[in-house]
């Protein structure tokens, strides 16, 4: 019911919005929560196990009830905090966890059950018959289970991510806040201010109450505005810091868009930020706790502060009859501001014997609610008094049970709280966060004349730290109320008593862990699931804990505490992974050749973050084997032209570079003539191969290596190891210049014919043997061309700056193309070096050695170098190893397929019998059979075999000839030709 | 107590009087035949094995914490045999088949539950590095199936298949795969174990092992001596510590691997998804949470927490590959401790003290390996010989190179697996 | 030594010890590469600053609090 006056709402701007398909009003100002309120409506939603119908319980992000489901499509969002949703035009909301409404629920049978659906029932059921459990009992399970639904659709709003840094980032802008800011940005600091309300202020803004000579709520207002007009202050509204990390690191999550009746083009719904702080301020202030009682989950039992707010806030009552129940002065400073909002107060039940009370309301010292009545919303309280039961009808109860403070961010960081019986609370531990400050009524100070000093000692401290001097600023006079409590966890009474709203779990629940011996804190939280909700327990754990205590006959303080983990509110995962739906997930990474290869028609793949052309398709071809084919036809009979430029490329110079290189590499570069090429293993230093390439001498100090595509980070980051630290002694230095040429594999019988057309001085055959490398001019381009070859025939590599790549690629494809060949992509490369047993990472997966691969040739035992004594082990050099081998089907062709596994001839295809597998295979056009390459227990010895090839997956069960892993040329004659 | 919906019903009738503790919480004796140090996990199921296959009873467990409060309590629950290399394949594949009787065997439901596991490949290389785990799969006698493109998208129709950055190749669906309720599995088998005499002492850390002439005698602890003829270490994220007491260094070093949960949802998500290029895995509990995690921090941690930088990665990794998960909220994210060995794969294995037993490197594959571990430990120790399934989990593998299990192929950086 | 910078910039390149002196495969060459102290507390590891500088560096961290005492160039006084 809205009241006729009072409120920072706006009440010349209405707003409309629609709740569960009815349209209803309220103000600019307005949350969901206050609206929906001011509209009469008491049910919000359902609960998560029983169903059971809840209303509005609080004021902030702490809200365990009201979850509500926005928008539609793929708009839609599950579980809003309604008391955090700002009315604006446009706004849709419906309850969630119910059908076919929440007025009338048909899981509501869920409670008549509730014997048997207490704590943990589901570890002693649904167990037979066995095979049900998938079938029946989980799916009805999961059925039931969850809250709000997903849309099923994509996401289609933007969110964004953002960084700032600062020199105090305080967390809360309550007095404390407020007070911590203004301090620091009057000394000059870079100051944020970070508050989850739309509206900064805190409980100011709820609290009818002078601050230094005027309203809270305009001292609020007026020194916000006094912030944001300073240039080293950024206030942040609605932005809740989620998480503390290392090193002043926080997380925080701010609402941008979504509350605007029109979000422009644009504006992203939320963004998340990361912020960094030399120091923070943590003043988050408290959260009110409530008392368990009888049917205390009623729509109507709220939080005392929550009453207080939406009556001083948004000029709503929540009740027109309200009963105040509490343990300590803000019952009666509930009860106050009511009768000052002239809303009717049916009882002030205080637990306090000693409590005095001067409001005209009637009065029950030293009494206790023990539970209330109401079905759908709550009808009377039934209050103990010395005297006896008490029947009083309320259609509200506010309750207070005494304040939590939010210590949340605290712990982040494996801090564990301290009980501090003063406010029967756990507070902060000293230094829990190294540079975060506590302060206020985080830190368990209550009277706002404390929150206000405590904030400016905070911010005083904070400025030390950093050493900038602090000035003078004034402290506005406040109310300074001591605050006096009798803990009071759990009152008996009738009907179950609830202590996590959102989990659905009652005292019953704890107690019958105790029962079962789930007593640690952990174990009952674990059983219960207590704090295991997105509110993580904050207006429950406490509470939990004492009955905990109580039923295990330990105190609170022994009981301990579980650990809250961030974030400190949920966050949508849109938000924290924003930037990175469709393609922003990793870098694109496009060779100079990307555009003419695509507009001649080429799919491109992905090669790690690379996209290379798979196949260049001609005009007729329906299959990506028919361009294969034609490609490798091409290179092996004329030439071909293929961009090569992913591989990794790393400048290497200095007078100890050969000395680097025979250290990193198994054979020996040092001899390595300038003008030559040479190829090169290397190994990790347990031994294994981690890469290969070939290394060119472009001088005596001065080579250039290349690594396969994928290892290219690899070996960079592997160098300057070895540099660095392994041999710091050497004076090398490298570069990686794989961006800053363009190269391109030229291949086939005319490749010297297409580039003796192409350069700008003829190639002179002797000058030009195979593994050649050296300087020339092409349409007067400083190149660098390498005598080089992947696919077994004469082929050279040209090189050029990458701004000349795209324009050299057109001319060596169209110069291809007039000597009768032309593109070819990745497909046709991987066929020819298959028919030349060459590797990829296909067979370098890293589990391989070199004598695995047969390499062992090329492992110098003249010299150390890397993975040299690893190789050395026993169980890397059995010759049961499987070893590389090629793969040649017997009789007509068949299919053959990579990952398939090979066995004895006649051996069934299972793990025992189990003597290889197939790495790489293709269709070589030149030999007009497929071909294979695996490897082989025995390997090379066992030419000749034959062997199993299964293809479980694929129905593939033929045999094959174990052959050597070069099936083409195998003397090279073509390359050096 | 036998646990059974027909005692749900009588206890719910009689107001729920009558349920017990689900295990003693004994004083500990100053000497047992064995005693197990850590009640995670593995520890529980080794000391239910112990009693259960071989009769051993006169056995402790000491737990420094509470039981379960180790990593089988902060994982992502996934259960699978999907190994290819020889050791793991078979080990794996004994514990799914545990698995697949844990609840009749504890008579407790753990929730364990086959929804099928899909990782999902990228390209062709990708698709024949899976197609040969596939194959190795149905050798060992477990499933597997190949999907392609649509075959993918007819289980998770509701994958972005044409923006995300890597497109979906297919996928390697692995039936029997799927989840359980993690803590209920170490309830499970400490209330079994209990039942069947094992002592579980809670609160008690190991501050010494007593090792007399090459032979363990016993073990020192905050609540005391307790002698003991065998000893077993089961302690993931405190092996190095715990064996340093033994004089040992551990192949291993720790690390953290973060996990996140979102609130309540309706069923959306039905399988588990492994999606290899973004390092991101997910599950949907049957409370309604979406489960899901990441690669490791891939720094060396104890602080069971981890950074913005991978938990921003992993969220990336959802939404570039199912962006319909974008508005579901995460509300709690933490740590686990991961001891990672240098090839990715663990040590069951006795060591050079006799009598002394050791089970540790289980990287951020424990979760699966519960029932298997405990079950091949539990065999080790009892009869002296390695458990056929478990026979390559060896100590030495490293030093000699003979067996090692390097399912990622990234060697001998602890991190890296 | 590289100016504060975003944790992403770095590479963990494992724990600093020495290499071992010899070509056979030895005891020192298993400590080397596989045992470790793995200590719950101040380590001293390696890390690479891959996005930014390039350099290799020592930096002794705590592993339990995330706390860095210190940094150091691993090539010493060249960078």
């Amino acid at each position: 019911m809205r009241l006729g006056q009072g409120g920072l709402i706006d009440r010349d701007a209405p707003v409309s919005f629609r709740f569960d398909g009815h349209v209803y009003s309220g103000f600019r100002g307005d949350t969901l929560a206050s609206a929906l309120m001011a509209n009469g409506i008491r049910v919000v939603g359902r609960s998560f196990k029983y169903h059971r119908p809840r209303g509005i319980f609080s004021a902030g992000s702490e809200e365990p009830n009201a979850l509500v489901t926005l928008g539609r499509g793929a708009g839609q969002e599950p579980n809003a905090r309604a008391t955090m949703v700002e009315i604006h035009e446009g706004l849709e909301a419906r309850a969630q966890n119910c059908w076919p409404s929440a007025q009338w629920d048909v899981m509501e049978v869920n409670d008549l059950f509730a014997p048997f659906l207490g704590a943990g029932f589901y570890y002693k059921t649904f167990m037979w018959p066995k095979k049900f459990w998938e079938k029946v009992y989980e799916p009805a399970i999961r059925r039931a289970a969850g809250m709000g639904s997903l849309s099923g659709e994509h996401n289609g709003d933007l969110y964004e991510k953002a960084y700032a840094h600062c020199d105090l980032l305080v967390i809360g802008a309550g007095p404390a806040g407020l007070m911590a800011a203004l301090v620091a940005a009057e000394a000059g600091a870079d100051v944020i201010l970070a508050d989850e309300d739309a509206l900064p202020g805190g409980r100011l803004n709820g609290e009818r109450m002078e601050v230094g000579g005027q309203s809270a709520q305009g001292w609020a207002a007026e020194t916000v505005a006094r912030l944001e007009a300073m240039p080293n202050v950024r206030v942040m509204r609605r932005t809740t810091v989620t998480g503390v990390y290392d090193q002043g690191s926080f997380g925080a999550v701010e609402r941008v868009g979504g509350h605007l009746d029109r979000r422009p083009e644009g504006l992203p719904l939320e963004c998340f930020w990361r912020i960094a702080a030399k120091r923070a301020v943590l003043a988050a202030g408290a959260i009110e706790r409530p008392v368990a009682f009888g049917r205390n989950d009623r729509p109507g039992v709220m939080l005392a502060s929550a009453v207080r707010t939406y009556v001083n806030r948004y000029g709503v009552a929540p009740g027109r009859r309200v009963a105040v129940f509490g343990n300590n002065d803000d019952a009666h400073r509930t009860a106050a501001d009511l009768l000052a909002a002239g809303v009717h107060v049916a009882a002030l039940i205080d637990a306090r014997p000693e409590a005095r009370c001067d409001l005209s309301v009637p009065f029950y010292p030293g009494a206790v609610v023990s539970s209330v009545s109401g079905r759908m919303g709550v009808e009377a309280v039934r209050v103990e008094t010395g005297a006896g039961t008490q029947r009083i009808g309320a259609d509200c109860l506010a309750v207070s049970g005494g304040w939590n403070p939010n210590v949340h961010l605290t712990c982040h960081l494996n801090g564990r709280p301290v009980w501090d019986d003063g406010i029967a609370s756990f507070v902060p531990a000293a230094g829990a966060v190294p540079g975060l400050i506590p302060a206020g009524a985080a830190k368990g100070i209550f009277a706002t004349s404390g929150c206000l000093a405590d904030g400016a000692r905070a911010a005083g401290e904070a400025l030390q730290a950093l050493g900038i001097a602090t000035g003078t600023v004034e402290m506005p006079e406040a109310e300074d109320a001591a605050y006096s409590l009798r803990p009071v966890w759990h009152v008996p009474g009738k009907g179950r008593a609830w202590l996590d709203l959102q989990n659905d779990v009652t005292v019953k629940d704890v107690k019958a862990a105790a029962q079962e011996n789930f007593r640690s804190v952990e174990h009952m939280k674990r059983f219960t699931t207590q704090g295991m909700a997105p509110d993580q327990g904050k207006t429950s754990n406490i509470a939990a804990l004492a009955v905990l205590a109580d039923a295990t006959g330990r105190g609170i303080p022994q009981t301990g505490t579980t650990t809250y983990r961030p974030p400190y509110s949920p966050v949508a995962i849109a938000a924290m992974g924003a930037g990175a739906q469709g393609a922003g997930f990793a870098p694109q990474r496009k060779t100079t050749s990307h555009a003419a290869s695509v507009a001649m028609g080429a799919p491109m793949i992905e090669a790690g973050l690379w996209y290379r052309p798979s196949y260049f398709p001609a005009p007729g071809e329906e299959t990506w084997r028919q361009s294969c084919d034609r490609e490798v036809g091409w290179v092996r009979n004329a030439v071909g032209v293929s961009d090569v430029s992913t591989l990794g490329k790393i400048d290497i110079q200095g007078p100890d570079a050969g000395a680097f290189l025979d250290f990193v590499y198994t054979g020996t570069f040092s001899t390595l003539k300038p003008g030559r090429v040479r190829y090169g293993m290397m190994l990790r230093e347990d031994g294994h191969v981690m890469d290969d390439g070939t290394t060119a001498c472009l001088a005596p100090d001065h080579y250039l290596m290349t690594t396969t595509t994928a290892a290219a980070g690899l070996v960079m980051r592997h160098l300057e190891f070895v540099a660095q630290v392994l041999k710091p002694e050497y004076d090398v230095q490298m570069v990686s210049v794989t961006e800053q040429w363009a190269q391109f594999a030229v291949a086939g019988p005319k490749s010297r014919e297409l580039l003796d057309g192409l350069l700008d001085a003829p190639l002179e055959p002797a000058a030009w043997p195979f593994m050649a490398c050296g300087d020339v001019s092409v349409m007067g381009v400083a190149a660098r061309l390498f005598r080089i070859s992947f696919s077994g025939e004469h082929a050279y590599e040209i090189a050029v700056p990458a701004r000349y790549g795209e324009s050299l690629f057109r001319e060596l494809v169209a110069r291809a193309e007039g000597l009768g060949g032309g593109a070819y992509g990745m497909e046709a490369l991987n066929v020819m070096r298959l028919e030349k047993g060459l590797l990829t990472h296909a067979e370098l997966h890293g589990r391989t050695t070199g004598f695995d691969l047969g390499m062992t040739g090329m492992m110098s035992s003249k010299k150390d170098y890397i993975g040299r004594a690893a190789a050395t082990r026993e169980g890397l050099l059995d010759s049961e190893r499987e070893r590389l081998v090629g793969l040649k089907p017997v009789g007509a062709v068949k299919q053959l397929t990579a990952g398939a596994h090979l066995f004895a001839e006649d051996a069934e295809p299972v793990r025992e019998n189990d003597e290889g597998y197939v790495t790489s295979v293709g269709y070589s056009p030149t030999l007009g059979h497929f071909i294979a390459l695996g490897f082989l227990k025995g390997g090379p010895d066992r030419y000749g075999e034959r062997v199993r090839f299964v293809d479980h997956l694929r129905g593939i069960d033929t045999i094959c000839e174990v052959c050597p892993p070069c099936f083409f040329d195998p003397e090279g004659e073509r390359v050096r030709g | 107590m036998r646990f059974s919906g027909l005692r749900v019903l009588h206890e719910g009738l009689t107001g729920n009087r009558g349920w017990t503790a689900h295990w003693r919480d004994p004083e500990p004796k100053s000497e047992y035949d064995i005693v197990v140090i850590g009640g995670g996990g593995h520890g529980l199921s080794t000391a239910y094995y112990l009693a259960k296959e071989h009769g051993l009873t006169n056995v402790a467990v000491l737990e420094k914490g509470y039981l379960g409060g180790g990593n089988v309590g902060r994982n992502t629950t996934i259960v699978r045999a999907n190994y290819f290399l020889p050791g793991n394949s078979e080990f794996y594949s004994h514990s799914l088949k545990l698995w697949e009787g844990l609840e009749e065997d504890l008579n407790y439901n753990v929730m364990h539950s086959q929804r099928g596991l899909i990782n999902l490949f990228h390209s062709d290389g990708q698709r024949d590095a899976f197609a040969r785990r596939g194959n190795a799969m149905i050798n060992q006698g477990d499933d597997a199936v190949l999907l392609d493109r649509n075959g993918v998208r007819e289980h998770l129709p509701y994958l972005d298949f044409d923006n995300i950055r890597f497109p979906v190749f297919g996928g390697l669906l692995h039936p029997r795969g799927g989840t359980a309720r993690h803590d209920a599995v170490a309830w499970g088998y400490a209330r079994g174990a209990s039942d069947r005499g094992v002592d579980l002492i809670q609160n008690c850390e190991v501050t010494g092992i007593d090792i007399e002439n090459g032979k363990v005698r016993g073990v020192q602890t905050t609540r005391g001596a307790i002698r003991a003829k065998k000893v077993a270490i089961v302690v993931a994220g405190r092996s190095g510590q715990v064996a340093a007491m033994a004089g040992m260094r551990l192949p291993i070093e720790s690390h953290i691997l973060q996990a996140f949960v979102t609130e309540g949802l309706k069923p959306v998500i039905d399988h588990v998804v492994s999606f290899g290029m973004g390092h991101f895995y997910i599950s949907q509990s049957d409370k309604g949470g979406l489960v899901f995690g990441g690669d490791l921090d891939f720094y060396p941690s104890y602080a069971q927490r981890g950074n913005l930088p991978m938990a921003e990665h992993v969220m990336e990794a959802a939404m570039t590959l199912m962006p319909m998960i974008g508005k579901a909220k995460v509300l709690r994210s933490w740590g686990g401790i991961m001891d990672m060995t240098p090839d990715g794969s663990p040590i069951i294995d006795r060591t050079d003290t006799e009598g002394l037993f050791i089970d540790c490197g289980w990287c951020y594959g424990g979760f699966k390996a519960v029932p298997g571990s405990g079950f091949s430990f539990a065999h080790l120790i009892a009869t002296g010989n390695h458990h056929a399934p478990a026979a390559k989990y060896r100590l030495d593998r490293f030093r000699t190179g003979v067996g090692l299990m390097d399912e990622e192929g990234t060697g001998a950086q602890h991190n890296l697996h | 030594m590289c100016g504060e910078r975003d944790r992403r910039e770095f590479y963990y390149g494992g724990t600093a010890l020495s290499r071992p002196v010899g070509t056979d495969w030895s005891a020192e060459w298993d400590d080397y590469l596989h045992l470790r102290e793995n200590p719950a507390g101040r380590s001293r590891e390696l890390w690479y600053h891959e996005t930014g500088c390039t350099a290799w560096l020592v930096v002794e961290r705590d592993t339990v609090t995330h706390e860095i005492h210190g940094v150091r160039l691993a090539a010493g006084g060249r960078s």
